[in-house]
């Protein structure tokens, strides 16, 4: 909502593009992929795909950009997303990094906590932006390609699919028209209407809390990081969180009481009248504008399948996961650059259709570690129940003077759910130290590389660490992984991915073209590695046997 | 014990109180005390615990009407 008298699209930062319908001419042309909804992550899917030459056809019923800053806190994950897809400069230039939060109880610190960092790392572990900034320099990409064509003012009215594809109806202001598709990503977001017409429907919790997020913009030049505050003493027995972002603009998130009705909450008079009390709380006096507000509420729901035969469901079409972690957007991209290799793979003919099953399997396993991570947070934040409800004022009476207790109250930010369990990923055959982070399933690890960084060096294909001297390599017969030797003695080199991975002489990692981690041998020998690559080419079966 | 235990712990806890209700889960939480002060073989540093949690008994407010 937006203050009287100011319309959707009036703001104190940001100027909204408008975007005009697509003209007649071709638009029943079919194309490879029709991908529905140009949020971050419908765009993040058509950017993924372009990057292996894969045309789409994206469309959207808006003819802007979504409205209000929305998902914030972006991770490091998302901008090794960004940077695979050559869009993170941007992001660069205008997003606050920051590595740290705070949290007060009656006004007492009672909590600073650290997210995990170190000069190995290209990004910075959480940045705040608002998602317009998103939308804009992932769209500014798509501007840039002739291989998306981008159908703004557009819906999809009906769809149905056999065997063969999938046939959508669109329309727009000039009418109505059918297309063609051999894939459908569905990226329409919350209220999917692909998953309504296609009679599906989200499973699982909605929470009784509901949140108002409201921003303003004020001028207070200080350190960015995270502040949570509960029960501050100008606004008693509430839950604040507040985030920088830039353009002087600030979030101001805050838990509506259960007997308030709606539209009182969203009443501009008590939005001013909240966000002043947090400010004082805050020991800010100085002018501010209100610039926009919303209200949400922590739901844990999602799909029971994420494929459906010839069509995806990506990102909150798929799962609503409650804010508290900053998993919503960050996992959705993770989804987006998922299925986009995956599809394009087998769009291509280098891997067999059971590669998009494991799509299905990796996605929604991370959504339900999701579910499981926020209900902690959540249950902490606004506890739903007398016994939550009483440990948590045990666990912040405690922390303000033991500070044990005050770990309950770390937010316990977004990391990359690990695909352990995932028919892609190898199990090891030996022994490897407990201590690294580089296991089968994980994000791989960045370390600093010459001027740069390993994970710069990853092509859109597979990626070898090879490390030392590797036997057999002249056995791996594609053009679909590219092969980056390092050394073992890392120190003398300066580059610590040897220690990083825990890897001696003859040891090799594959890394999937997401940059997460297939497979790894201490002993490798490029026979074994190409068997690997076409294990995972085959969805995770081993050619030839039967799929179990 | 890790952060992740000490989390398994609170929210047993948390959902001993909410089985037991408000009639019972004092009784709940007072055995729970005595289990692990019996646990922990220790009379003089159970009193100094039991003196730490009577400190700073503030909880969430509740928000004005």
């Amino acid at each position: 909502m937006k203050p009287a008298g100011k319309s959707r699209w009036e703001s104190l930062y940001f100027t909204y593009p408008k975007f005009s319908a697509p003209n007649r001419a071709g638009l029943a042309k079919s194309s490879s992929v029709t991908i529905v909804g140009a949020g971050p992550i419908g765009m993040i899917a058509a950017l993924t795909l372009a990057r292996y030459g894969i045309a789409c056809t994206l469309i959207d019923a808006k003819d802007s950009f979504n409205d209000g800053s929305r998902a914030i806190c972006v991770a490091r994950s998302s901008f090794n997303a960004f940077q695979m897809l050559d869009r993170v400069e941007p992001f660069l230039a205008k997003s606050l990094p920051y590595l740290s939060g705070r949290t007060f109880f009656r006004g007492q610190q009672i909590l600073e906590f650290f997210m995990p960092d170190s000069a190995e790392e290209r990004y910075r572990p959480m940045y705040n932006i608002e998602q317009q900034y998103i939308e804009q320099y992932l769209y500014d990409g798509i501007a840039e390609t002739d291989l998306i064509d981008m159908r703004w003012q557009t819906e999809c009215i009906h769809v149905s699919q056999n065997a063969d594809g999938v046939t959508l109806t669109l329309r727009d202001p000039n009418g109505d028209y059918q297309i063609h598709s051999d894939w459908l990503l569905a990226a329409d977001g919350a209220r999917s209407a692909i998953r309504g017409m296609m009679g599906l429907r989200l499973q699982g919790q909605n929470f009784e809390g509901r949140y108002v997020i409201a921003d303003i913009q004020m001028h207070n030049p200080v350190k960015v990081e995270r502040f949570a505050l509960f029960d501050p003493d100008q606004r008693p027995g509430s839950t604040v969180l507040v985030h920088q972002q830039p353009d002087n603009i600030w979030r101001i998130d805050y838990q509506i009481s259960d007997d308030m009705d709606e539209t009182e909450a969203m009443d501009e008079a008590n939005i001013r009248q909240a966000v002043s009390q947090v400010l004082a709380e805050c020991g800010y006096d100085a002018p501010w504008e209100l610039e926009w507000w919303s209200t949400y509420s922590a739901n844990t729901l999602l799909l029971e399948r994420y494929r459906h035969g010839r069509v995806f469901f990506i990102g909150d079409s798929a799962h609503i996961v409650p804010i508290f972690g900053v998993r919503g957007l960050n996992n959705g991209i993770l989804d987006g650059i998922n299925i986009g290799w995956k599809l394009a793979y087998v769009i291509k003919g280098w891997a067999r259709d059971a590669l998009l099953d494991s799509y299905d399997h990796e996605r929604r396993q991370a959504t339900l570690d999701v579910f499981d991570k926020s209900e902690k947070s959540t249950q902490f934040m606004t506890p739903r129940t007398r016994g939550y409800s009483i440990m948590r004022d045990a666990a912040l009476s405690l922390a303000l003077d033991h500070e044990f207790a005050s770990a309950f109250a770390n937010p316990r930010n977004m990391t990359p759910y690990e695909y352990t369990d995932s028919p892609l990923t190898g199990a090891d055959t030996t022994s490897w130290d407990d201590a690294t982070t580089a296991t089968p399933g994980a994000a791989a690890p960045n370390a600093i590389k010459g001027s740069g960084f390993l994970l710069d060096e990853c092509g859109m294909h597979f990626t070898l660490l090879a490390f030392g001297s590797v036997n057999g390599l002249e056995d791996i017969s594609t053009d679909l992984v590219k092969i980056i030797h390092l050394p073992v003695n890392g120190a003398a080199e300066a580059c610590h991915a040897a220690e990083i991975y825990d890897a001696k002489d003859g040891a090799a990692y594959l890394l999937r073209p997401d940059q997460f981690i297939a497979s790894r041998w201490q002993d490798a020998h490029g026979s074994t590695i190409m068997a690997d690559i076409n294990r995972i080419l085959s969805g995770g079966v081993t050619p030839g046997e039967p799929h179990v | 014990m890790s952060e992740m235990s000490m989390e398994t712990v609170y929210t047993a806890l948390a959902e001993g109180i909410d089985r037991h209700g408000p009639e019972k889960s004092d009784m709940f939480l007072a055995k729970v005390c005595l289990l692990l002060a019996e646990e922990l073989g220790n009379a003089e540093r159970s009193l100094e615990l039991i003196e730490a949690a009577q400190m700073n008994m503030k909880e969430m407010r509740q928000p004005a009407g």
